[in-house]
């Protein structure tokens, strides 16, 4: 292990009259959840040193429960199956179940670190406060510069530090900034409401009348969850889903859609076949109650629950349109009605946000959505990276884990071979933004960055190819 | 590197009950686990009688598996290499820390297929059988030299079963393994009086991965079983040291 930076190393880098610790060619890995350890893991495989800051005291980010920022809720399990979960070179016991439950998947998240002896390379409890290009107005060249300033914190008046790296990975995760939607009269509203990150356990919906907004993953647990807890449920949403079972034909629906993808069928027949296996399994929807869904299957984050039409065709849960306002005590809807519910679960996800990084580094819209080549480097500067921010219809890790075997590739390549490294650089600035996705995604805060597993890891096979360089 | 793994993902192995015998060493050392695959045929005992006491003696985490069909593991319907290959890593992510892997004859290559699925801190091949019509020669007292005593040997022989046709089918028919991930030392150990891989196919071996192989005239093919054990074993411990 390479030595740490503040044991006496003495700084021979000024910046704004503060002093800089070099730390060489050392990558530094913002967050040590999910994405930030395989990112240490791999990093370390192709021979970089690796420094990670981590907010928090332990590994884990957003699955660790007891983390301030984690979403999860006791009953959070996976969507994904096994195969389509874990990380492709360190996969899940065989004895755990098909879809296993979040305190599992932090279990894993932790025998990795351990297995892979990580943890020697996370600083916790050390905040990142900016993040900055060491020499500024250099325009990017892909060998040579490319340096950071990183300048971290530990606790929250802990003297700041900063430290000069050759690489970044941004692994800060997607699902802690909840996405507050703004309806007519809210504020007015008496009471309570609630975003689905303050959601823990059922026990807060024992005997109550439960509204729940959002029909994400999140929203069909918790209408589920309410069905058998509250007194009475609501689910709120603005348009007709496709609830797509767990299991097809006693198999994992992932597993089994997959055995389709790979005929590599065209889109359209691959999503008449889907329509046709759905309305075998789940039948026609319009007659729970529940509106036609307005899109092709794909074309939305595609819900896995298969409990959620079950409850509505037990009354459990009666569903219902979008919100129209807000009343003191009631909420009125878009077709007219009025219900009195006590309790509202806004399950209307959450917004990516980098509050370290000038927002031009990502070459970020107005909107603070970020332009990424492949959802992961940036445009401007080559030794930038974000790790994870996807939104795929399959788990997520898979992906994340062939993301940062790319880019420590891709910095492999600049220091090995600079000339293939410059016309590579070339083409990934120039390369128009493309989404990764054949459907046609409908309009939302995420639908920028949801993508089609099997176009997105061919799109990064093909990468890998091209960074391809000898042993070191 | 091959990332679109449908098999994988549609087709997932079904689990069986593996037999995985360890042996820990009174220190721990930090030094990293060491898994014997045993080959077609052989059981975890094969390495319980000498090498995995051995192994911890030195200083090094022991353990022993038997692939699913063979010694105390699981039975298997239908074994691919797949299925073995499956096992292996299974065993070795279950491991506390980045294992080395070990495997005999045709375990040698689920092993080289093996490392196309997990880090592994190091590879060694043992008499590998890694295809071949001398893959389809008989075990018996052949697998050993004559200095083991002919007692001893039929004893042994004796517990030696067969894998199913299908996977030695595929020893004869198969892929040649994918690259190992994360760069891992390998090597290659063997015997020239091995009467089943010749002295050539441990050399293509070692050639494969860059080097050559450690030698051990007048051995057979069972190298943790022979009279001799001890030198082969202390060989692999001494490169797994120097190597780390």
């Amino acid at each position: 292990m390479e030595s740490a930076y503040d044991t006496g190393a003495v700084a021979t880098i000024w910046r704004d009259g503060r002093p800089v610790f070099d730390r060489g060619e050392t990558v530094c890995v913002i967050g040590a959840g999910a994405s930030g350890l395989v990112a240490i893991k791999n990093l370390k495989e192709y021979g970089f040193g690796v420094d990670c800051f981590e907010r928090e005291t332990s590994v884990g980010g957003a699955w660790n429960w007891r983390n301030d920022r984690s979403p999860m809720y006791a009953s959070t399990h996976l969507i994904s199956s096994k195969p389509f979960t874990q990380f492709p070179d360190f996969p899940m016991p065989d004895s755990w179940p098909d879809y296993p439950h979040h305190s599992q998947f932090l279990a894993y998240l932790e025998r990795y670190t351990d297995h892979f002896d990580l943890r020697q390379h996370i600083w916790f409890g050390s905040e990142v406060v900016r993040a900055e290009p060491a020499v500024p107005d250099l325009p990017a060249k892909p060998a040579g510069d490319g340096y950071w300033d990183v300048t971290t914190r530990v606790g929250r008046n802990g003297a700041e530090r900063t430290a000069r790296y050759a690489g970044l990975v941004v692994a800060n995760g997607h699902l802690w900034a909840p996405k507050f939607p703004a309806y007519e009269g809210l504020d007015q509203f008496r009471p309570e409401v609630i975003h689905s990150s303050a959601y823990k356990d059922a026990a807060q919906l024992r005997g109550r009348r439960v509204l729940v907004i959002g029909a994400g993953n999140t929203g069909c647990d918790i209408a589920v969850e309410a069905a058998q807890q509250a007194a009475r449920c609501w689910h709120s949403t603005r348009r007709g889903y496709w609830y797509a079972p767990k299991y097809v034909m006693g198999r994992p629906a992932d597993q089994v859609n997959d055995l389709v993808a790979a005929l590599r069928l065209p889109l359209r027949l691959r999503q008449w076949l889907f329509h046709r296996t759905l309305k075998m399994t789940v039948g026609d929807l319009t007659r729970f109650g529940l509106p036609a869904p307005d899109h092709k299957v794909y074309e939305t984050h595609p819900i896995a629950n298969s409990q959620l039409v079950y409850y509505v065709g037990h009354g459990g849960i009666t569903p219902v349109p979008d919100i129209a306002r807000f009343h003191r005590n009631a909420v009125e809807l878009t077709d007219g009605r009025v219900i009195e519910p006590d309790l509202v679960i806004l399950a209307t996800g959450y917004l990516p946000r980098f509050e370290f990084l000038q927002p031009d580094l990502l070459s970020a819209d107005a909107d603070g959505r970020p332009r990424l080549h492949l959802h992961m480097f940036s445009r401007r500067h080559p030794t930038l990276a974000v790790a994870g921010l996807l939104q795929p219809d399959s788990g997520v890790f898979t992906l994340v884990h062939w993301q940062m075997v790319t880019y420590a590739r891709w910095l492999r390549l600049r220091e090995a071979a600079p000339a293939k490294a410059t016309a590579f650089w070339a083409k990934v600035s120039a390369e128009p933004e493309r989404r990764w996705n054949p459907a046609k995604v409908k309009q939302s805060t995420r639908h920028w960055f949801e993508i089609s597993h099997v176009a997105y890891l061919r799109a990064l096979q093909q990468t890998l190819d091209q960074l391809e360089v000898s042993a070191r | 590197m091959k990332i679109m793994r449908w098999r994988e993902w549609t087709r997932p192995i079904p689990p069986v009950r593996r037999e995985v015998l360890v042996a820990t060493p009174e220190v721990d050392e930090g030094r990293p686990p060491v898994l014997f695959v045993p080959g077609f045929g052989h059981g975890a005992w094969a390495f319980v009688e000498h090498w995995l006491e051995h192994t911890a003696s030195r200083g090094f985490p022991a353990y022993a598996m038997s692939l699913r069909g063979h010694g105390a593991s699981g039975r298997a319907k239908r074994a691919t290499l797949r299925a073995y290959t499956h096992d292996v890593v299974q065993v070795a992510a279950s491991l506390p820390r980045r294992a080395v892997l070990v495997g005999h004859g045709a375990s040698a290559l689920v092993v080289a297929k093996a490392l196309a699925r997990y880090p592994a801190r190091a590879g060694v091949l043992v008499s590998p059988v890694l295809g071949g019509l001398g893959a389809l020669r008989g075990g018996g007292r052949r697998l050993f030299s004559r200095e083991l005593p002919t007692t001893q040997a039929r004893a042994y022989a004796a517990r030696i079963g067969r894998a199913p046709a299908l996977a030695r089918w595929q020893l004869l028919v198969h892929r040649a393994p994918e690259p190992p991930v994360g760069d891992p030392p390998v090597l290659v150990v063997g015997s020239p009086d091995d009467r089943i891989v010749s002295r050539t196919g441990l050399a293509n071996a070692a050639r494969r991965y860059g080097g050559a192989p450690l030698l051990f005239p007048g051995m057979g093919h069972d190298l943790m079983l022979d009279a001799r054990w001890r030198e082969p074993i202390d060989a692999i411990l001494d490169w797994l040291d120097k190597a780390d």
